[in-house]
């Protein structure tokens, strides 16, 4: 068969969602980001709640997250996602709002704005890529690194006796009453990804509920802060990451799940 | 029709702003403003008027909230006491990048650190010169009675909506805290939601329908697009100076020599304006009601008519620096100020008038400034 004929539009599995710009990514190739926000974006879209979403992009590799997603959004401070989110949402109660926000954002200079949204239970979506490192800035040490693993600002691996462990936020802020869904997801394969993309849908029919906060972690690679390819960095992920993070549900209709 | 009550001026401002019409006050406790949260809380403003009323985790939560809630195209404020303020400069740095309305509350105390709860106006500098990181500068307010703390809710949210940038409303903890007379202003209604979209939906995030979308933010990675921000930000500064510049001038007519002063010094100024009437000295006061825009021009005038000025402040001497840039060395200009929380008396400021204007002024030999703060 002819290239152009498998091509035709009808045939494709995987198309641009509309709702996102045609703003080319400014991630590198194989980071996880670009997936979250098409993963959002389509839940998004599929609910047809696009004139009703309002989302808060952060400082760090998705800051600018407002160039890809065709959806009103603000841009916050670093870590004050969840301030701002607030705000937006108890102006505009009726409205889906949603941080997307990476580990030092959310877990290092926003913990207090994390914790505290949190634990008044506002109506959020808060979209947390965990890649265990600070993407942005050139692969520094993150709230999330683990333990022994280098980056530029623990070049010998990190330590735990002076640099403290891996903080895991999410099973953290799960124990808040205000948390009403609370998961940790991977996007590196199809399969994954559309299990993510499940708990995004659950995440903001949440909101529609009124029901709190929902609360989406994505653990993710970063293969140019962790130096490697991005299958390497994928694979390295799964051997590392994820039995620190381990997948799964934590909390769901806020009920904590036994681990 | 208005209501007259008899409050204090933090007391007075939290009630404006609820019959202001405002949608959102996001609050954290610290002395000499604490009133403010608290007159909010016991109001039941969402019963009221249905503004939203949150005690923040932070100052710093508490600006973001407001950053939020400004993008949202609703009026939104906080208010706090000098290190609450110095937490939340980023906050208002990034307001005034992402061109958004907003107020700000500081009812300033004594510094640097945790200084004391009482009265001061050391931090001028603070707020006229930008205060937070970047090219920029805020609209500020400063009363000087509680009918002022007040009225310039109101006031400073036109001017936020005008020119879509952060105002700082400047008192301190005598304004703060003193019991006044105030008329109330009636009740305004809130914008409904569909007035918001209608009026502020072409830039405020209120949901991205049929038209392009709304992005609020302060960053340009572009340095020619960057450039043309602050630029942008620079036109609105002009033009606050040329239509929205406040200031009040008290026995300037006949005046010799002048006392410049804002806010709770003012008051005390004036009072020195009358003794050293007594005593046969022509004394005026200028009073800058906006300290960013400043009466600059005016003072330049005023400098061919008098012999000398006093810069009365409470602090170790910061707005005679725009003083002085404003007189251009034509007469001799001083300063005067306890600080530390203390308060001078009109007596003292008269004395500091004979002792450092009338006196050595005019012969032009100036005290240091060490011995001019005691
Ligand atoms: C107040 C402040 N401190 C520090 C920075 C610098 N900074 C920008 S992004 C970033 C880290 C972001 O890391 P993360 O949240 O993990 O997101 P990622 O880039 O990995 O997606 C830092 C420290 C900043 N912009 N503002």
């Amino acid at each position: 068969m002819d290239v152009l004929e498998i091509i035709k539009p009808e045939n494709q599995v995987f198309c641009k969602t509309k709702l996102m710009t045609d703003a080319t990514l400014s991630y590198c190739p194989g980071c996880g980001h670009g997936t979250v926000h098409n993963l959002t974006i389509e839940v998004i879209d599929e609910m047809a709640i696009a004139e009703d979403t309002i989302g808060v992009a952060p400082v760090g590799c998705s800051v600018l997250a407002y160039d890809f997603m065709n959806i009103d959004m603000t841009q916050a401070a670093h870590g004050r996602a969840p301030a701002i989110a607030t705000a937006i949402s108890r102006l505009w109660p009726n409205k889906y709002v949603f941080t997307y926000q990476g580990d030092g954002d959310l877990a290092a200079i926003g913990t207090a704005e994390t914790l505290h949204a949190c634990n008044r239970g506002e109506n959020i979506v808060v979209i947390f890529v965990n890649n265990g490192i600070y993407g942005m800035t050139g692969g520094q040490m993150a709230p999330t690194t683990l333990c022994g693993m280098r980056t530029s600002t623990s070049p010998y691996g990190r330590e735990i006796e002076n640099m403290g462990s891996p903080l895991k936020i999410t099973e953290l802020v799960a124990n808040l009453p205000g948390v009403f869904y609370a998961t940790r997801q991977s996007v590196h394969t199809h399969k994954h990804a559309r299990k993510a993309k499940k708990a995004i849908r659950k995440a903001f029919e949440n909101t529609r509920l009124n029901k709190g906060v929902s609360f989406v972690e994505i653990v993710s690679n970063c293969n140019s802060g962790w130096k490697m390819t991005p299958l390497e960095s994928n694979q390295w992920m799964v051997d590392n990451m994820f039995p620190i993070f381990p997948l799964g549900d934590i909390k769901v209709d806020a009920k904590l799940k036994k681990s | 029709m208005s209501e007259l009550k008899l409050m204090k001026g933090n007391e007075a401002l939290a009630e404006a702003a609820i019959r202001a019409g405002v949608d959102a006050y996001f609050g954290y406790p610290i002395t000499p403003q604490s009133e403010v949260i608290e007159h909010l809380m016991a109001e039941r403003p969402e019963e009221r008027t249905g503004m939203v009323v949150l005690q923040a985790e932070s100052e710093i939560a508490a600006i973001n909230m407001v950053y939020g809630a400004a993008s949202t195209g609703k009026k939104a404020m906080t208010s706090s006491s000098s290190p609450g303020i110095s937490l939340k400069l980023e906050g208002i740095s990034y307001l005034a990048g992402a061109e958004l309305p907003a107020v700000i509350v500081n009812v300033v105390r004594g510094g640097p650190g945790l200084g004391t709860i009482q009265p001061s106006q050391a931090d001028y500098f603070q707020s006229v010169k930008g205060g937070g990181h970047g090219d920029f500068k805020l609209y500020v307010l400063a009363p000087a009675s509680v009918q002022e703390m007040s009225d310039f809710v109101e006031d400073a949210f036109d001017i936020a909506f005008k020119y879509r940038a952060p105002v700082l409303i400047l008192s301190d903890g005598l304004i703060g805290q003193m019991m006044e007379k105030v008329h109330l202003k009636d009740q305004q209604k809130r914008m409904t939601d569909e007035e918001v979209i209608e009026k502020y939906g072409s830039w405020a995030v209120t949901g991205k329908t049929d038209r392009e979308r709304n992005i609020i933010t302060s960053l340009d990675l572009d340095p020619e697009k960057m450039e043309v921000r602050v630029y942008k930000l620079l036109k609105k500064y002009d033009q606050m100076e040329k239509e929205d510049l406040r200031y009040e001038k008290i026995s300037c007519d006949d005046a010799e020599y002048l006392f410049v002063a804002y806010g709770s010094s003012a008051r005390i100024a004036q009072k020195a304006v009358s003794l050293a009437r007594k005593k046969g000295i022509k004394a005026g006061l200028l009073r800058p009601i906006t300290l960013f825009p400043y009466p600059k021009h005016q003072l330049f005038e005023l400098a061919d008519q008098v012999k000398g000025i006093l810069s009365v402040e409470l602090n170790t001497g910061q707005m005679v620096e725009d003083v002085q840039l404003a007189v251009q060395h034509k007469v001799p200009v001083e300063h005067f100020g306890r600080t530390g929380g203390i308060i001078h008396t009109p007596e003292e400021v008269l004395e500091a008038l004979e002792d450092k204007v009338i006196i050595n002024g005019c012969i032009g030999n100036h005290k240091t400034r060490e011995s001019s703060i005691l």
